[in-house]
């Protein structure tokens, strides 16, 4: 009996790993998509630095801009509900 | 439901294959409209050996920027934790 539940266990840890993993890989391609589009010009024989640079710092503004938005956004539903009172 | 009928290996190599599967869709699908969009800009009666040559270049530069940006984000991900 107490087999079972091991095997439910792992299969449930499997699935949880699996999930978030699937979820990154989503989020590259969500990445690669935009950040193609803002910094590959035309394709060569390989990425020039600059396009390099670009796509590094494209995800990381990408991140900083989704923090700031949410942060300003609490702030703006916040400041509705004081000036609703 | 028994969980002894099932072959827990079979069950976790079968998840991981779809997974991969669903993955490398993806992939394609992004890459087609990517390099669709770069190489073929006048569509005629047949992908001419340019149109391939570019259409070759993009996907191996597509492979690299998921790469980088897998790299990057890796990287960001342990900063903030």
């Amino acid at each position: 009996m107490s087999e079972m539940n091991d095997n439910e266990k792992e299969l449930q840890e499997f699935v949880m790993l699996e999930k978030q993993k699937a979820q990154m890989n989503a989020q590259i391609h969500e990445f690669n998509e935009i950040c193609w589009e803002k910094c590959v010009g035309k394709t060569g024989n390989k990425l020039d630095h600059s396009t390099e640079t670009c796509l590094c710092n494209c995800v990381d503004r990408f991140i900083d801009t989704s923090v700031f938005i949410a942060r300003r956004f609490s702030q703006l539903l916040q400041s509705q509900e004081n000036g609703g009172m | 439901m028994s969980m002894a009928n099932v072959d827990k290996g079979e069950l976790i190599s079968q998840v991981k294959q779809q997974i991969a599967v669903a993955n490398a869709q993806e992939m394609l699908t992004q890459m087609t409209q990517k390099c669709f969009k770069k190489c073929v800009n006048k569509p005629g009666t047949s992908l001419d050996s340019g149109e391939q040559k570019c259409i070759s270049m993009c996907m191996d530069r597509f492979m690299d920027s998921w790469n980088l940006i897998s790299q990057t984000y890796g990287q960001r991900l342990q900063r903030m934790e």
